[in-house]
C-alpha cells in the first residue's frame, strides 16, 4: 500500500498565514458569544423559578394528564363540538377576506412605485407595522369590548391584525412588480388608475391570491386560539374542557384541529396550485 | 413622424376578432364560477361565525371611542399631555417586559436544542431510517400545529401558574417549527463533504458533525434569531392564560377597563417588538451578510 507524502507543516504554515494564524480576536469571538449566550440562558432560568423539583413534579403531572387523554372521546357533545369547527374555520375564511380587501386599496399607498413620495408613505408602513407589533388575541380582547363577546369579534380581530401583515406583504408585491407593462400602458395613453388596473393588478393578484390562501390557513390555527380570550369558536370549547379537566374531552378537539387544519392546508394547496402554478406552491 | 399602422382585411380580422371573444368569454366564465363560489363561501361563513352587520354599524362607534377613552387620562386629559401619570406604572410595567424578553429567549434556546438534536432525523439526507425519519416529522408537525397559548394552558395546570409553564410552551411550539426549519436547511445542503468524510471511515455522527454542520450553523442561527422576535409577540400574550409576562397586566387592564393603562402597555409592547425587530434585523446582517436579512 502506497503511503501518502506527510505534509510539510511549517511550508504550510507559510503559505497559509491566513488559517494558522487568525488572530485571537477572530478565534474568540465565537466562544465568547457561545458564553454570553448560555449565561443569559442560565440567568433566566434562574429568574424565571426554574427548579429540577418543579420540573419533575410537573413532568409527571403532564404524564398524569397524557395518561388520562387516552383514549380521546368527544362524550355526548359531539355535534357542538362540530358546529364550534364551523365556526372556527368561518372565522378564518371571513375575518382572512375582510382584512385582504381592506388592505389591497391601502397598501397601494404603501408601495414606492406607485406612491414615490416618503412622506405619505411612511406613516402607512409604520401604521402597518404598529398594528402588526399587537397580537390577534389581544385584538380579539379589544373586539369584544366594542361588539361583545362571541365568534362576530373574533372575525374583526382576525381582520385587523392581518389587515397590517396583509398590507405589508401586498405592498411589497406591488414594489416586486414588473415596470415595463406600467409603462406600456402610459405609452399608450392610460390614466394612473388605468396603470395600476391593467398593468399592476394581473401581475400581483396571483401572489395575492396565494398569500391570502395561505393566510387562511395560519388563520385557522390563529382562530383556534382567539376563542380562549372568548371569541368564539372551537377555542371556547377547548379553554373550557381544559379548565374543568375534561382531558378526554380536550384530546379528541386537539386531535379535531389538526385535522381540521391539515384538511385546510391540502385545499389550499390545491387552490394554490390552480391559482399560480406548481413553482409557486412550494 | 408617421408610421402606418397596417391592419388586416375585414374577412381575416373578422376570424381573429371571433377566436379572440370566444378565449376571452371562457375565462371570463371561469372566473365568473370562481367568483360565484368564493362568494357562496363567504356567505355561508358569515352565518356560521354570526356576523350581524347592525351589531357592526351599532358599535362602530364604539370601537372608534374605545380608542378615544384608553387615549385618555383619568382627569379628562389626553394621555400624551401628561407622560408621567399616563406612564405611572413603568417600573413594574419594564420589569415584567423584562420577564417577557426573557421567557421568549429562555423558550426559543430550548426550542432550538432540541430541533438541533431533532432535525438531522428529519431531514431527507441525513436520516438514519425511514421510520425515525416519519416519526420525527410527525412529532414536529404536532409540536407546531397545536397553538402555544393551548400547550400553555395545559402547562399552566400541570406545572403550575408562573413564567415556567410560557416557557415550556414556547419552547415547543419552537421545536417544531424550527425543527422543520432546520431539517430544510439539511435537505439542501451539498453532500458531497459528507461522501468525503464517510469515505475516510467516518460515523454517521461525524458526518453530521464535521460536513453538515459546518454548512448550515449560520442559517440555523439565523431561523432562531428570527424565532426568537416571532416569540416576543407570543410571550406577550402568554400571561392572558397565567403563564406569565407582560399579558397578565394587559388583560387586567383590558378586563377591568383601566384604560390609560391600556395604551400604555399597548405602547411598551410595540415599542419593545420594535426594537428587537430591529436589532435581530441588525445583528443577522452584521453575523451572516445582507443575504439572511430577509
Amino acid at each position: 500500500m502506497s503511503q501518502l507524502p506527510k505534509p510539510d507543516r511549517e511550508q504550510l504554515r507559510a503559505k497559509y498565514p491566513d488559517v494558522f494564524n487568525r488572530p485571537a480576536s477572530a478565534r474568540l469571538t465565537m466562544p465568547a458569544m457561545i458564553v454570553g449566550a448560555s449565561a443569559i440562558f442560565v440567568v433566566g432560568l434562574v429568574d424565571l423559578d426554574f427548579s429540577p423539583a418543579k420540573l419533575l413534579s410537573g413532568l409527571s403531572q403532564l404524564g398524569w394528564i397524557t395518561l388520562m387523554m387516552i383514549p380521546p372521546d368527544p362524550g355526548p357533545s359531539l355535534p357542538a363540538y362540530l358546529s364550534a369547527l364551523g365556526e372556527t374555520l368561518s372565522i378564518a375564511v371571513l375575518g382572512t377576506t375582510i382584512a385582504a380587501i381592506a388592505a389591497l386599496p391601502v397598501s397601494l399607498l404603501a408601495a414606492r412605485n406607485i406612491i414615490p413620495s416618503g412622506l405619505l408613505r411612511l406613516p402607512v408602513r409604520r401604521a402597518f407595522d404598529s398594528i402588526r407589533g399587537v397580537d390577534t388575541l389581544i385584538w380579539a380582547l379589544v373586539w369584544i369590548n366594542v361588539v361583545g363577546l362571541g365568534p362576530f369579534a373574533g372575525v374583526l380581530a382576525i381582520a385587523v391584525s392581518d389587515f397590517g401583515a396583509f398590507g405589508k406583504l401586498f405592498s411589497e408585491a406591488i414594489e416586486a412588480a414588473d415596470k415595463k407593462q406600467v409603462e406600456g400602458i402610459r405609452a399608450s395613453g392610460g390614466t394612473a388608475l388605468h396603470e395600476i388596473r391593467f398593468g399592476l393588478m394581473p401581475q400581483v393578484l396571483p401572489v395575492i391570491a396565494g398569500q391570502v390562501l395561505y393566510f387562511i390557513e395560519s388563520n385557522t390555527r390563529s382562530a383556534t386560539i382567539i376563542g380562549i380570550v372568548g371569541a368564539g369558536g372551537i377555542g371556547l370549547q377547548l379553554a373550557e374542557q381544559i379548565r374543568v379537566l375534561e382531558w378526554q374531552k380536550v384530546s379528541f378537539l386537539i386531535l379535531m384541529i389538526l385535522i381540521a387544519v391539515a384538511a385546510i392546508d391540502w385545499i389550499s394547496g390545491k387552490l394554490r396550485f390552480a391559482v399560480i402554478g406548481q413553482r409557486a406552491v412550494a | 413622424m408617421t408610421t402606418a399602422v397596417s391592419i388586416l382585411p375585414a374577412p381575416q380580422l373578422a376570424a381573429l376578432d371571433e377566436s379572440y371573444r370566444q378565449a376571452v368569454a371562457r375565462k371570463r366564465l371561469r372566473l365568473m364560477l370562481a367568483a360565484a363560489a368564493a362568494f357562496a363561501v363567504l356567505v355561508i361563513a358569515a352565518i356560521g361565525a354570526e356576523v350581524n352587520l347592525r351589531t357592526l354599524f351599532t358599535f362602530f362607534g364604539n370601537f372608534v371611542s374605545y380608542f378615544d377613552r384608553i387615549l385618555t387620562l383619568e382627569d379628562g386629559t389626553r394621555v400624551w399631555s401628561n407622560p408621567a401619570e399616563w406612564f405611572w406604572g413603568w417600573r413594574k410595567w419594564l420589569w415584567m417586559l423584562g420577564e417577557t424578553i426573557l421567557i421568549s429567549y429562555v423558550g426559543t434556546m430550548i426550542g432550538a436544542v432540541f430541533a438541533f438534536a431533532l432535525n438531522f432525523f428529519a431531514a431527507q439526507n441525513t436520516s438514519p431510517a425511514p421510520w425515525l425519519r416519519f416519526a420525527v416529522r410527525r412529532l414536529l408537525e404536532f409540536a407546531r400545529t397545536v397553538p402555544g397559548i393551548v400547550f400553555a394552558l395545559i402547562f399552566v395546570i400541570a406545572f403550575g401558574l408562573g413564567p415556567m409553564a410560557g416557557v415550556l410552551a414556547i419552547a415547543i411550539h419552537s421545536t417544531g417549527a424550527l425543527g422543520k426549519l432546520f431539517s430544510e436547511i439539511v435537505e439542501n445542503a451539498d453532500m458531497k463533504p459528507i461522501e468525503g468524510v464517510r469515505s475516510t471511515g467516518g460515523s454517521w455522527l461525524s458526518c453530521m458533525r464535521f460536513a453538515v454542520l459546518p454548512q448550515v450553523a449560520a442559517g440555523y442561527a439565523s431561523y432562531a434569531l428570527l424565532r426568537f422576535e416571532i416569540n416576543v409577540r407570543e410571550a406577550s400574550v402568554m400571561g392572558f392564560v397565567g403563564a406569565g409576562g407582560i399579558g397578565q397586566e394587559l388583560v387586567v387592564a383590558i378586563r377591568k377597563f383601566y384604560y390609560s393603562d391600556v395604551s400604555a402597555i399597548l405602547v411598551t409592547i410595540i415599542v419593545t417588538v420594535f426594537i428587537i425587530d430591529i436589532s435581530t434585523g441588525w445583528l443577522r446582517g452584521r453575523l451572516f451578510g445582507k443575504d439572511a436579512r430577509a
